[in-house]
């Protein structure tokens, strides 16, 4: 089977994954000049299904409690398996109880044990949560490294803007191109996201830090070697535009109320992105004719690609329905 | 009788708020479960670009409700006076609610700003409804500023304490006899709608105790129920409390030994 994916973000090269590993012929196709370009790029890379599930429906769990064992599998080395710790101002300790309500997957966790795990937050917070089963990689290295790795066996990229066209000589097309297929799949609709990356010798964490704020929740995942990305705002906007003022200043007084050593941090990098999502905020599969369409991963891509990638191969190799694709989600939701 | 603001009748006293909730998908079902007789959604920071919250603000409009679009996020006259203006295009209605933030940290409403804002937008023929504190000389000055509709506080915004002050919600209806009253921020709680609407407001206006909640739409039909049901007592006639029991079966035949 000879197949074209569109779009070499996360749901486009893992798509490319499992359909190579069933034996097809793979070219992906992204009408930018290289990797980078979408939303994939600004991502958190948390695989953090029962962190997400607080504001999310269970499906997110169903779907991504795999996902940290496909990154390992797939790219031996990059998944570092050290958990999510989740803590709040002492001013807003009771909203712990609130983050938990809709989940499971955590301990309660005590100023020592915060230490224990994080030494730089030491006497910073009472009481958090650890989410032992999580894990988190770095986006733009998975992605990367992912691009090479699909090389390597065989598949073809072709970057740029004269790749939009011309699907002929192809059985099959996976449609992968997020906020882009909005014509296609009027239900779509985007949710900006801003984040920045921040430098500093003065702090080392081991694993994402989420700071539960009633206005400002924020995350800072540690990349290695002092940096830090801290992400990330959700309006109701396809605004692509670069971040606004009122965004950095909330980002950067999390960063600080985690760690005022934060304060003295460089700050290397400010982008923004659109995740793409559909009304009730999970993915699916759409076939229309020759063409899947694998969209709507919204703030859960590096989570939930795997299992969609897996589903869309299937969909491919078989007459079946997946459990994902639209014709059964009508049915679950008739 | 329902509730009538700005010559548009309400088909619930309940108004609902748009954000927050885990998904557009169950924003609608809350909605939908709690039969709301108006929407808010906030214009300021999806709209900062040239209307670019287009996709979700159809979603609302197709919620098939009153939508009442607010100003929630601006912390100036001017600020809140051209998002409501946007809100008009957008929405294509003149109906407003007014937020004008004088507190980072309470979210207080500056009252001297919301006054000046609300005089500027009644004269370009907005439908105000001025979100405020429970101060009677405020509500005053937006009366005579042309607001029809008043909304204090009860607590601040997402605080999820319910009525703080009680005797001041009371003042409040009773110097404002045929004003409507909706009780707008500071509800966490089922018993906390019930309870403003027994004090005889008019409507009650929430989001965070609903979009927030472990299950937001049976917490929407919770809510829609206890406004129904303190709005319903207010009419009804409530005891007074008493000191001394009265037992409502008489205890005739038997000797009295206190």
């Amino acid at each position: 089977m000879h197949v074209l994916i569109r779009g070499a973000g996360v749901a486009g090269l893992a798509v490319a994954y499992e359909l190579v590993q069933r034996g097809a012929a793979v070219t992906v196709a992204d009408t930018a000049s290289s990797l980078g370009a979408g939303a994939s790029w600004c991502a958190g890379g948390m695989l953090a299904p029962y962190c997400e599930r607080e504001s999310a429906e269970e499906d997110v769990i169903t779907l991504g409690k795999g996902a940290a064992s496909w990154w390992d599998r797939v790219l031996p080395g990059i998944v570092n398996f050290k958990g999510t710790l989740v803590v709040a101002p002492p001013r807003n300790a009771f909203e712990l109880k609130h983050f938990v309500a809709r989940t499971t997957g955590y301990a309660a966790v005590s100023a020592e044990e915060i230490a224990a795990l994080e030494p730089d937050l030491d006497g910073r917070f009472q009481a958090g949560l650890f989410f032992a089963e999580e894990a988190h990689l770095d986006p733009r290295a998975a992605l990367e490294k992912l691009q090479v790795k699909l090389a390597s066996k065989g598949v073809q990229f072709a970057f740029g803007p004269a790749n939009e066209t011309d699907h002929t000589c192809f059985d099959r097309v996976v449609d992968c191109t997020g906020m882009a297929a909005k014509t296609a799949l009027p239900q779509l609709r985007g949710i900006r996201g801003e984040m920045l990356y921040l430098e500093t010798p003065e702090i080392t964490l081991s694993r994402p830090v989420r700071l539960i704020h009633p206005r400002f929740p924020v995350y800072i995942v540690p990349r290695g070697n002092g940096r830090f990305m801290v992400g990330a705002t959700m309006i109701e906007s396809d605004d692509e535009g670069p971040p606004s003022a009122r965004s950095l200043v909330e980002l950067l007084n999390a960063a600080y109320a985690l760690h005022p050593a934060f304060a003295e941090a460089r700050i290397l990098e400010l982008s923004s992105g659109v995740r793409p999502a559909f009304p009730d905020n999970l993915p699916r599969i759409v076939e229309r004719g020759v063409t899947a369409y694998v969209n709507g991963l919204y703030r859960h891509g590096f989570l939930l690609a795997p299992a969609l990638a897996r589903q869309a191969a299937e969909v491919l190799y078989s007459n079946e329905e997946a459990s994902f694709n639209e014709a059964d989600r009508q049915r679950r939701t008739a | 009788m329902p509730l009538t603001v700005y010559n548009t009748e309400l088909s619930s006293r309940l108004l609902l708020g748009t954000a927050q909730y885990p998904s557009p998908a169950i924003m609608a079902e809350a909605v939908k479960a709690s039969a709301a007789g108006a929407v808010t959604v906030s214009l300021r920071r999806e709209g900062a670009r040239s209307g670019s919250g287009g996709d979700f603000w159809k979603l609302i409009q197709d919620l098939g409700v009153h939508v009442l679009p607010n100003t929630a996020g601006c912390h100036s006259v001017k600020e809140a006076i051209t998002t409501a203006q946007m809100a008009r295009e957008v929405f294509g209605t003149n109906w407003v609610k007014l937020e004008v933030i004088g507190h980072q940290d309470t979210l207080q409403p500056d009252v001297f700003g919301l006054v000046e804002a609300a005089r500027i937008l009644c004269e370009e023929g907005f439908a105000v409804f001025p979100y405020t504190t429970d101060d009677l000389v405020v509500a005053e000055r937006l009366m005579e500023a042309g607001c029809e509709v008043l909304m204090p506080w009860c607590a601040p915004i997402g605080s999820a304490k319910g009525p703080l002050n009680s005797d001041a919600l009371r003042a409040m209806r009773a110097h404002f006899p045929g004003t409507p009253l909706i009780v707008d921020a500071g509800l966490g709680r089922p018993s906390h709608a019930a309870m403003v609407m027994e004090l005889g407001f008019d409507g009650v206006l929430l989001n965070t105790a609903v979009a927030k909640a472990g299950d937001p739409v049976r917490m929407a039909e919770a809510f829609a129920n206890a406004t129904d049901a303190g709005h319903t007592a207010s009419k009804a006639g409530m005891l007074e409390p008493r000191d001394m029991a009265a037992p409502s079966t008489p205890l005739l035949g038997r000797a009295l030994l206190s």
